[in-house]
């Protein structure tokens, strides 16, 4: 099969097997969350019908008396209609409204992050890898010490250190409040502002897996033949270093991009907390403490919808960039 | 066979002249990582770190008790200093050490056992089996683990929230990254000639397994056990900061939760959020680094660059040397004449 088809087909696969295990989660676990939601709506002055009753119990499970098969049926149709349910903590707000509010500030905070932190990791790995033995290369280990810290701790010192001892950044927020969003400088000023901390914690706890990655891989490569036969040929080594070593070794990393924007997606729904970002992690928390299902699952959906759609892209953009998996198809 | 330990727990006694089985063990000894400077820190720090979480619970008073001195620095008295209800900072980070550990430890087999099954019977078998199981794998790999956890703790509701409900839960979402390393590591020592001898002599499939191909694999599945406790200790540290944690556990995670809930950060209370964090780095720390020395066992390209690096810093010293030597021996030669 085509190398194409196969990566779409099997993104098709998981994007079905994450709504499964939304549909199965709530109706497999203890307790009656639709029970807690109707009762929080009716706190809010809400009637409740039994059109709602029903809704929020395609998506959560619970006393309906389809078949399970029938309910899985109309979630999915829901699903597709773009029809998650209601918020209750941010009520009357839709469930897919509150997300799309705050999905921006996530997608740019995580990916301008994980880009720097990709791009500097990876640079920095081939300089460290290309030279083995020199002072920076006995530095490497105690990278692991970057990346062995909790996240959320690090941001906690970020904070401590930068923003209350030396008050060079604001505490927590997206933007300053007084502003209105909107795409003006002064409010793009602001956000890039508040928004400093959390991208640095992302790259500071993120940049040392690239960079390890990268120089084992520097090392590998060096002692291929091709390495060799251009050194023999007399090419400088930094064409060496550029054309010939890195290119090569640089591809693992770019495989390995699904496994960390995993840990860099979950890391970041714990920074979010700490700084109260308006992201989607922190939408995601607050959700879970006021026990607000409908927007759970969804924020759960989204999020891993976000992560699927971009390891499809830097699926298709590795079977661009390297010939060989093209081939094996 | 069945007495020797995985590679990761046995600290290494290379230099043991007296050791009986000399020829038999040199086999096994490829399996142990080399002693180097960063493997005894990473060692010195696990080993420390296990050990105070051990000993230290027994020597401190009631982590619990709560006295009229609030948010005192570290003192003579207090070495930690106290939180805000006047609780020993030392004492909960006593037993917050051990539940951390002990989480670690829980998850850490749970998920490697996962891993193992789904990554090695899967590339032993083959064809189909290996086909579902690799899809399998690579669909938990992608879906993104911590908010799946969130998702599954927030529904479960707190009283049934336990220590073992977190511990499978981490485990169930954390074992896909080490299936496909063992998956791939499997596939190639399944084509090995013993591998073949034996299947074509008629051993049961498990029987390869166990004696054939695990004994091989030690290194890779010592390394990535070590990975899922690194793993599951910052993830349930992460749940328990945000307050999903087992309930009524005390944990790293939790004593970061109060010192937040606390207010520790606005207060400037350092030493309530500091130690806890900085126990889980050193820890993560200690632990990477002896994965370290078990990556050179895994790929011996890094452990030859090593000793070729030695070799040639030997070399150069030397050499340097020897040129002191010769422009000593020609100023010495310069003065008499």
């Amino acid at each position: 099969m085509n190398y194409f088809l196969r990566k779409l087909s099997f993104y098709a696969v998981a994007l079905w097997a994450a709504l499964t295990l939304n549909f199965a989660i709530p109706r497999l676990l203890p307790g009656n969350p639709v029970d807690i939601l109707l009762a929080k709506l009716q706190q809010r002055g809400e009637a409740v019908t039994p059109e709602t009753r029903k809704a929020y119990a395609l998506l959560l499970g619970g006393d309906t008396s389809d078949p399970l098969w029938v309910q899985y049926w109309d979630y999915l149709k829901n699903l597709a209609r773009g029809d998650l349910g209601v918020s209750v903590s941010y009520y009357p707000a839709k469930v897919s409204d509150v997300i799309l509010t705050s999905l921006p500030w996530t997608v740019v905070l995580v990916g301008v992050a994980t880009i720097i932190a990709a791009v500097l990791g990876v640079l920095l790995g081939a300089i460290v890898g290309w030279r083995p033995g020199t002072w920076l290369d006995s530095l490497i280990p105690s990278t692991t010490l970057l990346a062995a810290v909790p996240y959320f701790w690090l941001a906690l010192i970020l904070v401590y250190l930068l923003a209350r001892v030396l008050g060079w950044f604001p505490l927590q927020g997206g933007y300053d409040v007084v502003l209105t969003p909107g795409w003006n400088g002064e409010f793009i000023a602001s956000a890039i502002q508040y928004g400093f901390l959390p991208a640095l914690t992302i790259v500071l706890a993120s940049i040392g897996g690239w960079l390890l990655g990268m120089r084992n891989m520097m090392v590998s490569t060096l002692s291929e033949d091709y390495i060799l036969t251009a050194e023999a040929k007399g090419l400088s080594p930094r064409k060496i270093l550029r054309s010939y070593a890195s290119r090569n070794a640089v591809l693992p990393s770019v495989a390995g991009f699904a496994i960390s924007l995993g840990f860099v997606v979950s890391g970041s729904v714990i920074t979010e907390q700490v700084f109260s970002y308006p992201g989607i992690g922190g939408r995601l928390l607050g959700a879970v403490t006021n026990n607000d299902y409908a927007l759970m699952q969804g924020v759960f959906l989204f999020i891993t919808l976000a992560v699927l759609g971009a390891n499809l892209l830097v699926d298709l953009l590795y079977g661009l960039i390297d010939p060989r998996t093209r081939a094996r198809a | 066979m069945t007495n020797l330990k995985p590679a990761n727990t046995t600290p290494v006694a290379d230099a043991d002249p007296a050791a009986p089985a000399a020829p038999a063990r040199s086999g096994w000894r490829s399996l142990l990582p080399t002693m180097t400077p960063w493997l005894a820190i990473g060692l010195a720090l696990v080993g420390g770190i296990v050990l105070f979480g051990l000993i230290a619970p027994l020597l401190v008073g009631d982590p619990r008790q709560i006295r009229d001195q609030g948010l005192t620095p570290p003192s003579a008295e207090f070495w930690l200093g106290t939180t805000q209800t006047g609780q020993d900072v030392l004492a909960q980070l006593a037993f917050a050490t051990r539940g951390s550990l002990q989480i670690g430890l829980l998850v850490g087999v749970l998920a490697t056992v996962l891993s193992a099954f789904f990554g090695i019977y899967g590339a032993y078998r083959g064809k189909f089996l290996d086909d579902a199981f690799s899809l399998f794998t690579n669909v938990f790999l992608v879906i993104p683990g911590l908010p799946l956890v969130i998702v599954i703790s927030g529904f479960v509701p707190r009283e049934s929230r336990g220590l073992w409900t977190i511990a499978v839960v981490l485990a169930v979402t954390g074992w896909a990254a080490s299936a496909r390393v063992l998956h791939a590591q499997t596939l190639s020592v399944r084509q090995r000639d013993y591998v073949a001898a034996s299947q074509v002599s008629g051993e049961r499939p498990w029987r390869v397994i166990v004696v054939e191909i695990l004994p091989n694999l030690l290194p890779v599945i010592a390394s990535q056990f070590v990975f899922a406790v690194i793993a599951a200790i910052l993830g349930e540290a992460g749940l328990s900061y945000i307050g999903l944690g087992a309930s009524n556990s005390a944990t790293l995670g939790t004593m970061l939760f109060y010192a937040q809930n606390g207010f520790a950060l606005s207060l400037g209370a350092w030493w309530w959020f500091v130690p806890p964090g900085l126990m889980i780095a050193l820890f993560g720390t200690g632990l990477s680094l002896v994965n370290f020395s078990i990556d050179e066992v895994i790929n011996p390209k890094l452990k030859n660059l090593r000793q070729h690096r030695r070799r040639a810093r030997r070399a150069l010293r030397l050499e340097r040397e020897l040129a002191r030597a010769s422009r000593r021996t020609a100023a010495v030669k310069e003065t008499d004449r």
